[in-house]
């Protein structure tokens, strides 16, 4: 078939070139095809319709006394809200920023006018642990605000981390106030 | 095995040569689906078939991995995890209809490819054990598709479910046993569904398996063609790739486009509108049919409507259901006509093409409910059916003249003066 | 030997088949019903046909024949409120709707059940708790779901369309076995002709349509058949639009092909 095959061909580049373009064009638009198809494969992994609905969650904060805190969820993830006394935000407030790893005043940590409210995702930034201190009675730490059993993180009243393997606060999810007694987190 | 002027892989860059040397994949390839198998010249559409289905299997099973990393195997979840891919999960009523309508193009493609088979003859020596491998595929796909239907656990999934393990209490004496023992419990429930679940991941890998060694068996003797004369020098084959990939490629592009307008254009079709009611123990549909791919099957099964020789009609029903798929694992020996072709063959032809009739007619009886005209003309049907490949195609085979015959595939394609003419390999 | 087998059972299956046709009488049994039973009108709806879209303001107005009128027996169970600003609506509107309907839930301080008003993360909720107690308050009925109606319906929107503007007095030669017992209602659109849902749309301006459309008994039936659609398919437009573009780009790819099929086999065509 090799002598006929060659017989047949067309001695001219011209002719060439030209069948190697149809077979280029046709291989590369079905790759583009292949790569398209690739999108929904990869996209279908990603969080559902269902999932995304949760992103924001109303919580009734008027229960919660000062000295303590709720543990509640927001996309499936635990949520501080803590009503921190004065002396917990004037012990914040004395802590000069060099002294922290991730530094953050308290006030950039809360509200304006609501700084007794310290809302932050019960996450501990160092493998996702749920830190203790939320609960009547837990261990809150060394510095008297959360304190992660998994790697011994131990954050202080304004939940920034102090000492321990954590590298950054606990996070402060998007949040307003609704209404005085309501709080609206995502 | 193949033909003595197949290309030999030699790789020019020593990356490819070290990798041939550790691991000869790529030359596995190239002389599987590359320039190293020769294939005869003159196959035609038909032939594409082979590697449509192939396609098919993958497009189930990829989607069918996506589908089952979001569904779920309960009988309280499974519908509601259904309607969660189909309206939350991103892209997830892309999957499921491709899903959904790769199954009935799988079976297109393949009812395709396996009345390819019966006319060109391509089952025969020495063909027999691709033809084998092939029926097996078919039963496995058959039962994959059963347990698929089931999950969604809709109305006909769950009756389709009851009426399938029905076929096994036909048994004698230990049919009921066994069904609940295939149902492990009275009725299709959690356990059924589970297991359903199991065995329907696990079986199109094992498909996958058998086509291989279907593909394995066809590089022995190589490709049959449309004339069923066998190959004799080079001028009477083509390497695989490019102009085999390149025949298979277009007609990837046209199954594609047929695929996708029923996917995206018309997704319900060819499903039953049962199917989006949950499943209810309580309450049988009104008018239960399986999927389309079985309407034949289901009409021979539901002829037999009489107990004859202390047989009740029930056990015929099953017996003829099984024995009609079971005959195609006799067939390369029932037909022993020594021409493959029905090209030659001027008898069997008119047969092949009433079988064809035949099987659709079984397919609309297999659809309709069960009564007259529909029961009578399931039965001349299936009557039919079991004459074509029993007694008709062995009596025809012992008696039948063929017409001449090319003497050679490239005599089929460029006449026979030139066959004679053209250079020897 | 394969074939001598092969032709007694054969003739086995041959003669089971030939008795099975003898004893099974060949009368063609009339089914009364059938004569009156009558298939679902053609229903144009924008969402028909392979360039369908939704008409929104369609899909609001029979939101709101749903809300007022069916939702009182038929939960909607597979749509989530937050969904519901593929009609159109915006945050506050779905919210402020959601709002109005009670899901189940549990009390905060007692742990028992409870309910709350809906968000827009949660389903529509059912009107029963369970079958059992839908059956005990529709004299035995079950009142379907209707998220997936349209789908689980020969006919679809056209069968829902023509269900509600289908009831009427029994025909005058209607066999006594097919009238309409206590608590039936004769309609020829529904499979076996005698359904246990009174007529739910019954008189001109049963709902008020927010966009001054008059809402004719037709008009109700229309628009909740149409949003029905919605409720089971709601990727409709997305589908038809993706499937424009891939059958658009398949269309080149074979093309391009089957060019390169043909110059792949210039020099082998004989024929």
């Amino acid at each position: 078939m090799d002598s006929q095959a060659i017989a047949a061909a067309p001695s001219d580049d011209e002719g060439v070139r030209r069948r190697d373009f149809i077979h280029l064009a046709a291989v590369s638009w079905a790759g583009v095809g292949v790569a398209a198809t690739v999108v929904p494969l990869v996209y279908q992994m990603g969080p559902s319709g269902d999932v995304l609905s949760l992103s924001s969650a109303e919580v009734d904060i008027s229960a919660i006394q000062p000295g303590q805190a709720i543990k509640t969820q927001w996309r499936k993830q635990p949520v501080f809200i803590r009503n921190l006394t004065p002396q917990e935000i004037a012990a914040a407030k004395a802590v000069p920023l060099s002294d922290l790893r991730d530094p953050q005043t308290i006030d950039e940590r809360t509200k304006p006018g609501k700084e007794n409210w310290l809302i932050t995702l019960g996450v501990c930034t160092h493998l996702g642990c749920v830190p203790l201190g939320a609960a009547e009675g837990e261990n809150r730490g060394d510095y008297g605000g959360y304190f992660c059993p998994c790697h011994g993180s131990h954050y202080d009243t304004a939940a920034r981390i102090r000492k321990g393997p954590a590298p950054r606060n606990l996070t402060v999810p998007e949040y307003a106030f609704t209404s005085d007694t309501v709080v609206t987190i995502g | 095995m193949s033909f003595p002027w197949a290309k030999n892989y030699a790789p020019q860059h020593p990356l490819m040569q070290w990798i041939d040397e550790k691991l000869p994949l790529p030359r596995f390839v190239y002389n599987a689906v590359g320039a190293g198998y020769p294939v005869p010249r003159n196959l035609n559409y038909w032939w594409n078939f082979g590697v449509l289905a192939g396609f098919a299997l993958v497009i189930q099973i990829v989607t069918g991995i996506i589908l089952a990393m979001h569904y779920y195997a309960s009988t309280g979840g499974a519908f509601n995890s259904v309607e969660h891919i189909m309206r939350d999960v991103n892209a997830g009523w892309l999957l499921r209809y491709a899903h959904m309508n790769g199954a009935s193009f799988f079976f297109i493609v393949v009812y395709t490819h396996i009345f390819r088979g019966l006319y060109f003859g391509s089952y025969k020596a020495p063909r027999e054990m691709i033809w084998l491998l092939g029926v097996v595929i078919f039963l496995l796909m058959m039962a994959t598709a059963f347990m698929g239907y089931v999950l969604p656990w809709g109305q006909m999934s769950f009756w389709g479910a009851q009426v399938i393990t029905g076929f096994f209490s036909a048994i004698p004496l230990v049919g009921e046993t066994l069904r609940e023992w295939l149902l492990g419990g009275f009725a299709p429930d959690q356990a059924a569904l589970n297991r359903f679940f199991s065995l329907h991941y696990l079986l199109p890998f094992v498909i996958l398996g058998v086509v291989i060694l279907h593909i394995w068996a066809l590089h022995i003797p190589g490709s049959s063609n449309p004339t069923g004369v066998e190959v004799k020098d080079e001028q009477d084959t083509v390497p695989f790739h490019p102009y085999y990939t390149a025949k298979d490629g277009f007609g990837l592009c046209i199954f594609l486009i047929l695929f996708f307008t029923l996917v995206f254009f018309a997704p319900n079709l060819l499903g039953h509108p049962d199917n989006y009611i949950e499943a209810n123990p309580l309450s049988t549909p009104a008018h239960i049919v399986p999927e389309w791919y079985f309407w034949p099957f289901y009409a021979i099964l539901r002829a037999f409507t009489g107990n004859f020789m202390g047989i009740d009609a029930k056990l015929w029903g099953v017996l003829a259901m099984f024995a009609s798929i079971a005959l195609l694992f006799f067939l390369p020996w029932l037909d022993r006509s020594p021409v493959r072709s029905a090209t030659y063959r001027p008898v069997y032809k008119k047969f092949f093409w009433v079988l064809v009739a035949d099987v659709a007619l079984l397919g609309v009886c297999g659809v309709m409910p069960a009564s007259q005209p529909w029961i009578i003309l399931s039965q001349i049907g299936a009557i039919y059916y079991f004459a074509h490949f029993l007694i008709i195609l062995p009596m025809i085979s012992r008696n039948e003249r063929a017409l001449p015959m090319p003497t050679s595939i490239t005599a089929a394609v460029l006449g026979e003066g030139a066959a004679k003419t053209a250079p020897a390999a | 030997m394969v074939r001598l087998i092969g032709f007694f059972v054969g003739l086995g299956f041959i003669f089971a088949l030939l008795y099975a046709i003898l004893v099974t009488p060949l009368a063609i049994e009339h089914n009364a019903a059938e004569a009156f039973h009558q298939e679902p009108r053609p229903l144009a709806l924008a969402s028909n046909g392979p360039f369908g879209r939704f008409d929104t303001a369609q899909l609001q107005r029979g939101l709101k024949v749903y809300k007022e009128v069916c939702a009182a027996c038929h939960g909607l169970s597979q749509v989530r409120f937050g969904q519901l600003e593929a009609l159109g609506y915006d945050e506050g509107q779905v919210k402020a709707l959601a709002a109005q309907f009670q899901v189940p839930s549990i009390n905060p301080d007692t742990g028992e059940p409870a309910t709350r008003p809906g968000l827009p993360s949660d389903h529509f909720p059912s009107p029963y708790a369970n079958e059992v107690a839908a059956r005990a308050a529709n004299g035995n009925a079950y009142p379907p779901d209707l998220s997936l109606i349209t789908k689980a319906r020969h006919g679809g929107a056209a069968y829902v369309h023509s269900l509600l503007t289908g009831y009427r007095n029994p025909p005058a030669n209607l066999p006594a076995e097919l009238r309409p017992g206590t608590g039936l209602h004769y309609n020829p659109y529904f499979a076996n002709l005698n359904i246990a849902m009174p007529a739910p749309l019954t008189s001109e301006g049963q709902v008020t349509f927010d966009d001054g459309t008059r809402a004719t008994v037709d008009q109700m039936a229309k628009d909740v058949s149409a949003f029905l659609v919605w409720t089971a398919e709601p990727e409709l437009p997305r589908r038809h639009a993706y499937g424009w573009a891939v059958l658009g780009f398949l269309f080149v790819l074979s093309v391009l092909a089957y060019l390169s099929y043909r110059s792949v086999w210039a020099d082998k065509k004989g024929h």
